[in-house]
């Protein structure tokens, strides 16, 4: 066990290390940092003070660790943008976006569950065959049109709910939330379910195939023989066993969702950290872009750590597909 | 070639009535043709597809006008309803036209050009790259193997968009400002082809490793082949019908990227509008009720994916009957 999570943490660190230099050569070559700091105006004494404050002419293994150090302690510069410190920026728009995330996470899982148990169990019912047609479509559906397609009917011919920005707000200090409001919730529902939806067809297929799989299995007609009560075979037998793979994709999913909400919150105009990411492409702010990679990449790193480490204590077999490891 | 084949080898064509099968008929019962003849759903999509490239490579000559030819458009003729005359100048547009007077459907055509173009383009780029890789790492093996496949690895637990906008991102910042506008379609199609070679590259290399072990590769190396021809002239062709299924799904794929970031307005500049574009703009006359202007160019992008799409699936059920 030790060893597993000791190789694991080496992998994440080697994974992070590489993103580090992207985010570092991207940093310190993509367009001329000194010019995008001082502006047009600036003369050469500026010019050369400058890069002497910040080292540019140290060697670049001395800036990558620098960068590096800097980095682990939250300071990744100045946006050229905004004129602000990046980390402000992002810790501003983290909570739209984790919320929008959560959200979409949880409607989801609880809806591919249920969609998916429904299905395995009722095969041939026509709300079954409905369900997969239509999640066929789902998946074959951009989610940019599905945001799109949301906001014609509910929010532009029914007038139910508002199409862009996060409502009112509540500011808790550190953190702003929408899910105290009416509009905050109410604004919150489109989004949610364009980012969500994808992911749920996604678990529901699962669901209903790993359901339908383990219904096969000897302990079901085993259970069933003992005259067991149906619901309590369903429940607590079967779906048991379907959940452990279940878990382990939703977690791995939760990573996308943070990325997918890049096209949902321009969709939407949601104020979160896709949004941002998308300006900061656009105006080649390169600050942003290597904070925001960065991020990424430690929010899906720390999660593909987390399901590999619950999955190896929750699930005995999945230690035995681990090389190097005795049976 | 000879026209007839004795029919005697064959002891499925003895329906035929003298026996003799023409050459037409050798080719329907070839088993993919065969299969494609069978399947509705196969030729509708291959149908709908044809129409749509036939349609993008011949559009300045369909469009009833050119959308982006600033002399030919008129004012006048503005939110004109499809299929209704415009009550100004008495133009009628078939799709409507949007808030300069430009012509929806010949919009749609140039659009349709170029979102084949970035997608065909990008998944010939992602293809050729991931082959070659996944040759190199299945057949060289050892360090180079370990390193290619774990950095596809690494790329493939991220998001292929997010590694699309990324490679944008960072292209953008190196081409100077004056011609970000000229170079986007390459860079666009760089983007996709290089956030998608990675299944190409697995593909290949998984066969490569199970083909080269077996007797033909032996027997090749006896007679005196070098490696690199057992390889390419050996090795590869087997590898084609699976990237030929894996290639057409990824057609689907590379064309909702670039939609996809052509939305998000980090693609091809609006003044070569692809049908990403097109949707990105229609999606602002959807509150003033211009609903064709947005409708017909996401209706466009949605049956070409789902036609692709189709095709790939049929094409994956053809080539391998084993997967079915």
């Amino acid at each position: 066990m030790t060893t597993f999570i000791a190789r694991r943490l080496l992998q994440a660190i080697v994974v992070l290390a590489v993103v580090a230099l992207i985010s570092f050569t991207m940093f310190r070559y993509v367009g001329d940092p000194i010019e995008n700091i001082l502006g047009q105006e600036a003369t050469q004494a500026d010019y050369n003070e400058l890069v002497d404050r910040l080292g540019l002419n140290d060697p670049v293994p001395v800036q990558y660790f620098r960068f590096l150090g800097k980095a682990l302690s939250g300071d990744f510069g100045v946006s050229y943008r905004q004129r602000r410190p990046v980390t402000q920026i992002i810790a501003e728009r983290a909570p739209a976006t984790l919320e929008l995330a959560f959200i979409s996470g949880l409607l989801a899982l609880t809806g591919g569950i249920v969609f998916g148990i429904y299905t395995a169990i009722n095969r041939d019912s026509y709300l079954s065959h409905a369900i997969m047609t239509g999640s066929l479509i789902g998946v074959s559906l951009p989610t940019f049109l599905i945001g799109i397609l949301l906001i014609w009917i509910f929010a532009v011919e029914l007038k139910w709910l508002p199409s862009f920005g996060r409502g009112t707000v509540t500011d808790l200090g550190w953190w702003t939330t929408g899910l105290l409001t009416i509009s905050g919730l109410k604004s919150l529902i489109l989004p949610a379910i364009t980012l969500g939806l994808y992911q749920l067809t996604l678990i529901m297929r699962l669901v209903r195939a790993e359901m339908l799989e383990v219904l096969q299995m000897d302990y079901i007609r085993t259970a069933r023989a003992n005259g067991l009560p149906e619901r309590k075979i369903l429940y607590s037998h079967a779906l048991r066993n379907t959940l452990i793979p279940v878990i382990s994709i939703t977690g791995l999913q939760f990573g996308s969702i943070i990325a997918f909400a890049i096209i949902t919150e321009s969709v939407f105009q949601w104020p979160g950290l896709g949004l941002l990411f998308i300006d900061a492409i656009q105006f080649v702010d390169v600050p942003v872009m290597a904070a925001y990679l960065m991020l990424i990449a430690v929010i899906f790193v720390i999660i593909n750590l987390i399901v590999d480490i619950l999955t190896y204590a929750v699930d005995p077999r999945a230690r035995g597909t681990q090389p190097g490891s005795t049976p | 070639m000879s026209k007839a084949i004795k029919p005697a080898s064959d002891p499925t064509s003895n329906e035929d009535e003298e026996g003799d099968r023409t050459r037409l008929q050798e080719i329907r019962d070839n088993p993919i043709v065969h299969s494609f003849l069978k399947s509705p759903v196969a030729i509708g999509s291959a149908l709908i597809v044809l129409l749509m490239m036939l349609a993008a490579a011949f559009a300045p000559w369909i469009a009833p006008h050119n959308p982006f030819d600033l002399a030919t458009l008129d004012l006048m003729d503005g939110f004109s309803h499809p299929m209704v005359p415009n009550e100004f100048t008495g133009k009628t547009f078939w799709l409507g036209s949007d808030d300069q007077g430009r012509d929806v459907f010949s919009a749609i055509l140039y659009g349709l050009r170029i979102s084949l173009f970035v997608g065909i383009v990008a998944v010939l780029f992602a293809v050729v790259l991931g082959v070659a890789l996944g040759l190199l790492a299945g057949w060289r093996g050892g360090w180079l193997d370990a390193f290619i496949m774990r950095v596809a690895d690494v790329q493939l637990s991220f998001p292929s968009i997010l590694i699309a906008l990324l490679i944008f991102g960072i292209a953008r910042g190196f081409i100077p400002a004056t011609e970000r506008e000229s170079a986007a379609m390459w860079v666009l199609i760089i983007a996709i082809g290089l956030s998608d070679w990675v299944q190409y590259a697995r593909t290949v290399r998984a066969i490569v490793t199970t083909e080269k072990r077996k007797e033909y590769v032996l027997a090749a190396r006896a007679i005196g082949c070098g490696p690199w021809r057992i390889a390419l002239v050996h090795i590869l062709p087997n590898t084609m019908s699976s990237i030929l299924v894996i290639g057409t799904m990824g057609l689907a794929l590379a064309i909702i990227a670039e939609a996809t970031l052509s939305f998000l307005g980090v693609g091809v500049p609006p003044t070569q509008p692809s049908l990403g574009t097109l949707i990105r703009v229609g999606q602002g006359f959807l509150f003033s009720g211009e609903w064709w202007i947005l409708l017909f160019p996401a209706l466009t992008l949605l049956v070409l994916a789902l036609s692709i799409n189709l095709l790939g699936d049929w094409l994956r059920d053809a080539l391998n009957p084993k997967l079915r």
